[in-house]
């Protein structure tokens, strides 16, 4: 049955990817073709990265509310960019190479996502309320940080910032797909190779412990994923806060199983599915610009609380 | 056999064993007894691998219980803690399943489905196998994780308070199953379980631990440590052991 499902699911996302890449194409055909697929591919990187990487998440956190935006990933970025463009001025950051700019970006967010996730995931990671509390109070302190950094910042360096604080995914760099798609392949490799112990995981630490799992081992590489998916997801496009809890909660929905083999797939496709399609109603049936990010906060956020009322943390 | 030597423990920087040597036989059902703040759970988390010593060792079978992987102690000895897994979705089948995943690492095969189908029939779960547990009562809660123990299939079995949600006839089929499992002429194994209910401790163990205040008071097999005078000085209140219609029951002195 999931099975099936997993595969309608597939084809679904063939065909938002072949009516992306085809619909209303006009001359010249090789261009156009050729913007599509690189805003194409971004928006599949970043939604089967997000969707996935909360799924981890969810699971080292041992409940189903908990993404890596919601406990202060995005606030993070938000400030190591202020700290960029602060470091460098507006232009020095403008002027900076593509791929170097992307790959330190990168391994800043990598590095400073697995301190923060290791911190908040330490010790008591079941204990929700912690979890959620730190994260905040983190997030609060960071966005604080950075509104102060502003501050200092010229108008024309504070526009840069501001630009790259939201996600946007119509200015993606094909040479930052390179570097991004293999990185986020390997990592989904990884995750999904990982299945059984993730399953495990969901006992619980102690549980899982005294049926033979590695628990702290499995987290620390858990988070190295995580922190890796949400950093290249976001160094390309910006943050999508509620995009992975939508992704991940659907494919709970869909598959009515939480088993990581099919979860993983189910929940990076669906976050691609999210996005592919979306930005597709958007930008070719309605002809908006730019909106999709924000219906994606607000359908996500919706999720969030309905979830949060219904108090299915687990 | 265990072999605990010289252990102290702490938690949140609060001791709660003192210098505990004890040896615990390898076969039949030891009923570890004792107050509130006893160091009952203590010790059995330690034993179990989830809290190490400040001090001392837990040897089983002659190796260091903290010095193995969790995937070697994992087939060695099950735990049931007080605080249940319970995750929303999985069945009663699925939950017991998780037993069997220091013998396959989440390749099952035939012989693990056919432990798990035993686990359910023993502890009649048979009828609940495909419901999910976040929909089952205190009681079958508990039978599930006491099932899922038993499929772990290990020759040393730890339980903290398993009769803690269950009504007085689940809470003797449970009891009467622990003593078959300790006593199963083709597998025996040792249990360990802590027990507020000195009249099950009294009725089902072979052998019997009273703890009070991190410290060993007595133990041995149970005619000798379920005595008047040793249950009144471990409960500072007077206690007296009685047979009623064969059966060993407590009483107020």
């Amino acid at each position: 049955m999931a099975e099936r499902r997993l595969i309608l699911m597939a084809g679904m996302l063939a065909l938002g990817c072949a009516a992306f890449l085809l619909w209303n194409l006009r001359a010249p055909m090789g261009f156009i073709l050729s913007l599509r697929a690189t805003k194409l591919a971004a928006l599949l990187i970043v939604g089967a990265a997000t969707g996935a990487a909360t799924v981890l998440f969810q699971t080292v956190a041992g409940n189903r509310l908990i993404t890596p935006g919601i406990v202060g990933f995005d606030a993070l970025f938000v400030f190591l960019q202020t700290m960029l463009v602060l470091a460098l001025g507006g232009a020095g950051y403008a002027a900076l190479p593509v791929l170097p700019a992307f790959l330190i970006e990168t391994a800043c967010l990598a590095g400073a996502g697995m301190a923060l996730f290791g911190l908040l995931l330490r010790r008591g990671a079941g204990d929700l309320v912690r979890l959620v509390l730190s994260g905040l109070i983190l997030g609060v302190m960071l966005r604080g940080l950075s509104g102060f950094a502003q501050r200092l910042l010229e108008p024309s360096e504070f526009a840069v910032v501001q630009q790259a604080s939201f996600a946007s995914f119509g200015a993606v760099d094909h040479v930052q797909l390179f570097i991004a798609a293999p990185l986020l392949g390997l990592a989904l490799l990884v995750a999904w190779r990982l299945s059984p112990r993730l399953d495990l995981a969901l006992l619980g630490r102690d549980k899982a412990i005294t049926l033979g799992l590695d628990f702290d081992r499995l987290v620390l590489g858990v988070l190295g994923l995580i922190a890796m998916m949400v950093a290249v997801s976001t160094a390309l496009v910006g943050p999508v806060t509620f995009l992975g809890l939508l992704a991940a909660a659907l494919a709970q929905a869909l598959l009515r199983r939480l088993d990581h083999a099919a979860l993983l797939p189910a929940a990076a496709g669906l976050g691609a599915l999210i996005l592919v399609t979306g930005q597709f109603l958007f930008e070719r049936i309605l002809g908006f610009q730019s909106t999709l990010a924000v219906i994606v906060e607000f359908l996500g956020g919706l999720v969030f609380l309905a979830l949060v009322l219904r108090r299915t943390a687990r | 056999m265990i072999e605990i030597e010289t252990l102290s423990v702490e938690r949140d920087h609060a001791p709660v064993l003192h210098d505990l040597s004890l040896a615990l036989p390898a076969g039949g059902l030891t009923a570890l007894i004792g107050p509130n703040g006893a160091g009952k759970s203590s010790l059995l988390l330690t034993l179990a691998g989830l809290i190490a010593p400040r001090a001392g060792r837990v040897r089983l079978d002659g190796e260091d219980i903290h010095a193995m992987r969790p995937q070697a102690r994992a087939l060695r000895l099950a735990f049931l803690g007080q605080e249940q897994a319970q995750v929303s979705r999985l069945t009663v089948r699925e939950m017991v399943g998780f037993g069997r995943w220091p013998h396959h690492r989440g390749r099952p095969g035939p012989a693990d489905r056919a432990a798990v189908a035993g686990a359910l029939a023993l502890f009649g779960l048979g009828e609940l196998a495909e419901r999910p547990v976040s929909s089952l009562s205190g009681g079958q809660r508990q039978r599930t994780q006491i099932a899922m123990a038993h499929a772990q299939a290990t020759p040393l079995v730890l339980l903290d308070e398993p009769l803690s949600a269950l009504d007085p006839r689940y809470a003797r089929e449970v009891m009467e199953a622990l003593v078959a499992m300790a006593h199963d002429p083709a597998a025996p194994r040792g249990v360990v379980v802590v027990l507020h209910d000195l009249g099950m401790a009294a009725r089902y163990a072979d052998h019997v631990v009273a703890m009070k205040h991190g410290r060993l008071v007595a133990a041995g097999p149970r005619r000798e440590v379920m005595r008047d005078a040793v249950l009144s000085a471990l409960f500072d209140t007077g206690l007296k052991l009685r047979e009623v219609e064969g059966a060993q029951v407590v009483l107020p002195a």
